[in-house]
């Protein structure tokens, strides 16, 4: 500090006597500022910078029989196809007889959003007051992480209390074939 | 008299001290933040909403791109624990130098035939480019090794447990291992698939993705 406070007077006779004047001291105010502002920054970075778990739970796998599949109502159920392109084919009751045919949807508030919220005002209206919605999604091979973890996310958004990932099936590829939702 | 001296005397605070401080704690803040190993193959997740933080210990994270797999355990005594495991499973064995090795590496992606030559390449050759992933396939046979890297690593998890429990008396047993899949954005569903199923196999049903933070909309 001895040397800041020197302050490099540049004149011989004059230079001295402005030192005194000045007091001999470096305005710190700035690289304080500074310093804390840094400070701030990497402390929010660090904490900041964990990642987020987003947990799932599937069922039990019964290994004797893969084809032991669940019977669930028709009028709760849809059923949401994850094609390529970032688009979404989803189908309102059994896929041989639905309520409502498959209908192509993007992953935005306006696509699925929407759906799930309408669905989840108009099942319990179908199907009766304590039967709420259930949501089977199907990623088919075409679709990506991202398409699954946005679907798991708008469960959340939505407030779906029901929800579960299973495979997909052939009829339900040529769906996706159909409305070319199948392409690499 | 009194009121000139006032005057005269500086407004400024001395500064020294309180800047001497905050460098001190930025250089702190500087280097514990730095202080964390580059990943060895990066991966770009998705973004979600949720906002629970993954678990720092405790944890075993499952990293595929490109159908590389990648499987790491975040407690290194675990770590060590888990291929003293793999050895004798596989009948491979390691030396303690390359048990010390391993310990310091956060994942690794080879089939467990090539694990002692990555091991014996420096830290910095150990590149995403040479390491193919661990093998994995739908079966729950020695070809799957990512099953036995699972089910090892929460055996070794729960035996590493009880000998602190039974060491130290405030130690609080946290439960099984947890498992995470990191996986691309990007990367196909079949892939993400077969990890599920391999999980699935050994009733592994609750699990995690690791996900960005996406910013509120």
């Amino acid at each position: 500090m001895a040397e800041l406070n020197q302050d490099s007077g540049g004149g011989k006779k004059g230079g001295k006597v402005r030192a005194k004047k000045s007091g001999g001291k470096v305005d710190l105010t700035a690289m304080v500022d500074l310093a804390f502002l840094l400070i701030t920054f990497f402390m929010l970075t660090t904490s900041l910078n964990k990642p987020q778990a987003m947990d799932i739970a599937m069922p039990d796998k019964n290994k004797m029989d893969a084809n032991d599949n669940l019977e669930i109502a028709d009028n709760r159920s849809i059923t949401l196809l994850l094609g390529s392109d970032n688009k979404i084919s989803w189908y309102y009751g059994q896929l041989a007889n639905p309520i409502y045919p498959p209908t192509t949807v993007d992953y935005s508030k306006e696509g699925i959003r929407k759906v799930l919220q309408q669905m989840k005002a108009e099942v319990p209206k179908r199907a009766g007051a304590d039967k709420d919605l259930i949501v089977v999604i199907r990623p088919s091979e075409k679709s990506i992480t991202r398409n699954l973890i946005d679907v798991l996310d708008e469960m959340k958004i939505v407030d779906i209390k029901r929800y579960m990932i299973s495979k997909i099936n052939d009829e339900e590829i040529e769906v996706l074939k159909s409305e070319s939702l199948f392409n690499d | 008299m009194a009121r000139a001296k006032v005057k005269r005397q500086s407004t400024s605070i001395d500064m020294t001290a309180m800047c001497d401080v905050s460098f001190l704690l930025l250089t702190f803040f500087v280097l514990t933040a730095t202080a964390r190993q580059p990943e060895v193959m990066p991966v770009d997740t998705p973004a979600s909403t949720t906002l629970d933080k993954l678990p720092d210990d405790n944890l075993g994270v499952i990293t595929v791109k490109g159908e590389k797999i990648f499987f790491g355990v975040k407690n290194p005594e675990v770590r060590v624990e888990t291929l003293r495991n793999m050895s004798s499973k596989y009948s491979i064995a390691f030396s303690e130098e390359e048990y010390e090795k391993f310990k310091a590496i956060d994942e690794v992606g080879v089939p467990i035939k090539n694990l002692r030559q990555l091991l014996s390449l420096d830290n910095d050759k150990r590149t995403e480019q040479i390491q193919t992933g661990i093998p994995v396939d739908s079966t729950e046979n020695v070809s799957n090794e990512l099953y036995h890297w699972v089910q090892q690593a929460r055996i070794a998890t729960i035996s590493y447990n009880r000998n602190r429990e039974a060491e130290d008396n405030d130690f609080v047993d946290p439960g099984p291992m947890k498992v995470a899949i990191k996986a691309d954005a990007g990367e196909k569903y079949p892939s993400i698939n077969l990890i599920i199923e391999t999980l699935r196999n050994q009733k592994q049903n609750k699990f995690s993705f690791v996900t960005g933070l996406r910013a509120a909309e």
